[in-house]
């Protein structure tokens, strides 16, 4: 018998497949059905918000942060608005900072309920993310009674929040709170000891700490590999001092300890929640949400229609906006799928001159190839969920 | 480090580490400075690989992780843009941002050996900045379209861009086109008159005559 010509085999995986998680494109070059090389094209979804936000004033450029990570949309503007504060030297009234504590916990459950369940989807699992979906719905309704949106709320402004909270909503968060756990023990009876979820998820994706920190890893994917590393822990921002919380660390660093630790991620963001409600509740808890220097923040409606100088603040802050410091900066929050990151560049006017935004996506799926090599073809599904990506955020 | 902390006074950590950083690279190192808390080093472009060993290596710095790299234009300047990496370091619990010079025709070593997470983030700087990284093992463009010509990001890049896409329902494909704006682009100066703008307004003439 001749010689035969043995090639490797070239896959396209999306732009369209529905667990490239949006639109991912990615060449996989196969020998047989082992992952060979992989090459994720990304920058199907680039919109250019970095050139973007060039062109508009600071307030103008929040909304572009909940367009970044969709999914945990308040979390991205937190960093934004840290970086702005800090070179504007602003201090966060309590009530405010509790609030986005409490905001920025909605969208952990958020991001988690989304990864934790369609990452099941991925391999095969169809309930889960029915039923995860259903506690979305109950958050997002939360964003939606504080800052009118489901999704792009523009909530977390520099100097604080937008509005402060009624008290039903309040009230709700805490009963949302209490009846939340048991919704999750019934996502963990269906996924953790499951045999098939294991199969597909222990021992995939191994990451070793060390290769973890070098190629830019942070949240989710640095703790599953061991390191006890959490940005609201270790360089604590807003109330996240005073709230009492525990890490989760893994021990394996690969599919199913990243599952565990969202899962218990969602618990301790749970707890977080139920304290910043009682906080919320307390005498001292009461107060301004945002900061009361009228030269950044607008005033409220109420005041514009008895004060004159409000009324001045209020135009010129629409209009001209408010001017930052000329510096540099660099703000990062623990968002739900790592450490996002803001590096600001003020020239001193109302605009700034350069905003870098690091998503902690990004730095992951450019993991992708050494993730999936020498892994089999269905693998390569259930790494890609469980390193939790937006491409909102990647693409940018 | 330990014989320089006898003197009571309070030094800022950051400094410390900045003058330990300073001390350690030599001439690599062109400045240090602390400002909102953050601690930027200014290094030569062709020592970026060093400082990147040095910073992940020395016992008293361990910035194991990679944060970030990414540019910046400044026209103006002869080296036009900044390169800007930032690292942490989990043990001190400290940030740095290293920055460098460079223009569009000398390549900046890549750190990729250093850091593999470099590769996609230089890339990226490739792409919106037109950045040349040497060393790369892969510089492609990564963010923009198949075939995209230009550096967007750059400060004479236009945000409106040049071409436009739309799907040909004749031609049965895709078709780029110049770019054209069913009205004037509008880029609003709302910067006080009263204060800080150094440009000439329209009608200001009229006062000088």
């Amino acid at each position: 018998m001749s010689e035969v010509d043995v090639r490797n085999f070239t896959l396209n995986f999306g732009p369209v497949h529905p667990s490239a998680h949006g639109v991912l494109r990615m060449i996989l070059e196969l020998d047989g059905e082992l992952v060979e090389r992989v090459d994720p094209h990304v920058g199907l979804l680039h919109r250019g918000t970095e050139k973007l936000i060039e062109y508009k004033t600071y307030l103008q450029a929040v909304p572009y942060f909940d367009r970044l990570d969709y999914v945990a949309p308040m979390n991205q503007e937190h960093a934004f608005a840290l970086a702005v504060e800090r070179m504007l030297e602003l201090e966060v009234p309590r009530r405010g900072q509790l609030i986005r504590v409490l905001y920025a916990e909605i969208g952990r459950l958020l991001a988690h309920l989304m990864n934790v369940t369609t990452q099941a989807m991925d391999i095969g699992a169809l309930t889960p993310p029915l039923w995860g979906f259903e506690q979305r719905e109950k958050l997002m309704v939360f964003y939606e009674r504080a800052s009118g949106a489901r999704m792009h709320a523009a909530y977390f402004r520099p100097g604080g929040v937008h509005q402060d909270l009624p008290q039903a909503l309040i009230d709700d968060i805490a009963v949302f709170c209490d009846e939340f756990p048991a919704a999750l023990k019934d996502i963990d009876t269906l996924l953790t000891g499951n045999r098939i979820f294991k199969q597909r998820n222990v021992d995939i994706g191994v990451v070793p700490l060390e290769e973890a920190w070098g190629r830019g890893f942070s949240g989710v994917m640095v703790r599953a590999s061991g390191a006890a590393w959490d940005l609201r822990k270790s360089q604590p921002y807003d109330a996240y001092a005073e709230m009492e919380f525990d890490i989760p660390v893994g021990s394996n660093g690969d599919c199913y300890d990243r599952y565990l630790i969202r899962m218990e991620e969602m618990r301790q963001a749970n707890e977080i929640m139920r304290q910043c409600v009682k906080k919320l509740n307390a005498p001292d808890g009461k107060g301004p949400v945002s900061s009361t220097d009228g030269k950044v923040v607008p005033p409220s409606r109420g005041e514009m229609k008895q004060s004159m100088e409000a009324l001045i603040h209020h135009f010129k802050l629409y209009t001209e906006g408010f001017k930052v410091p000329a510096g540099e900066i660099y703000a990062a929050v623990e968002a739900p799928k790592g450490e996002f990151g803001v590096y600001l560049v003020s020239d001193g006017t109302n605009k700034p001159y350069r905003c870098h935004i690091r998503a902690p996506g990004f730095a992951h799926l450019s993991a992708m190839d050494y993730l999936c090599r020498k892994h089999m073809l269905a693998d390569v599904t259930a790494i890609l969920g469980s390193i939790d990506i937006v491409f909102g955020e990647v693409d940018r | 480090m330990d014989e320089t902390v006898v003197e009571p006074i309070a030094v800022d950590p950051l400094v410390t580490l900045g003058e330990h950083v300073a001390a350690s690279l030599g001439d690599a190192v062109l400045g240090f400075e602390v400002a909102f808390g953050d601690l930027t080093v200014t290094v030569a472009r062709d020592s970026i690989v060093n400082v990147a060993t040095f910073l992940r290596d020395d016992p008293k710095c361990r910035f194991i992780s990679f944060v970030d790299v990414c540019g910046a234009d400044y026209p103006a300047r002869e080296f036009r843009f900044d390169v800007v990496y930032h690292f942490l370091s989990p043990h001190l619990n400290h940030r740095i941002r290293v920055k460098l010079e460079a223009d569009d025709a000398t390549p900046v070593p890549s750190i990729c050996d250093v850091f593999a997470g470099a590769n996609w983030f230089e890339r990226e700087v490739y792409d919106l900045y037109g950045v040349l990284f040497s060393g790369h093992p892969d510089l492609r463009r990564i963010l923009t379209d198949y075939g995209f010509d230009g550096h967007p990001l750059r400060k004479d890049f236009p945000l409106t861009g040049f071409v436009e896409v739309r799907y040909d329902e004749e031609r049965k494909r895709v078709v780029y086109e110049p770019v054209t704006l069913a009205q004037e682009f509008r880029s609003f100066d709302y910067l006080s008159p009263w204060e800080g703008t150094d440009y000439v307004l329209p009608g200001d003439e009229k006062a000088k005559n």
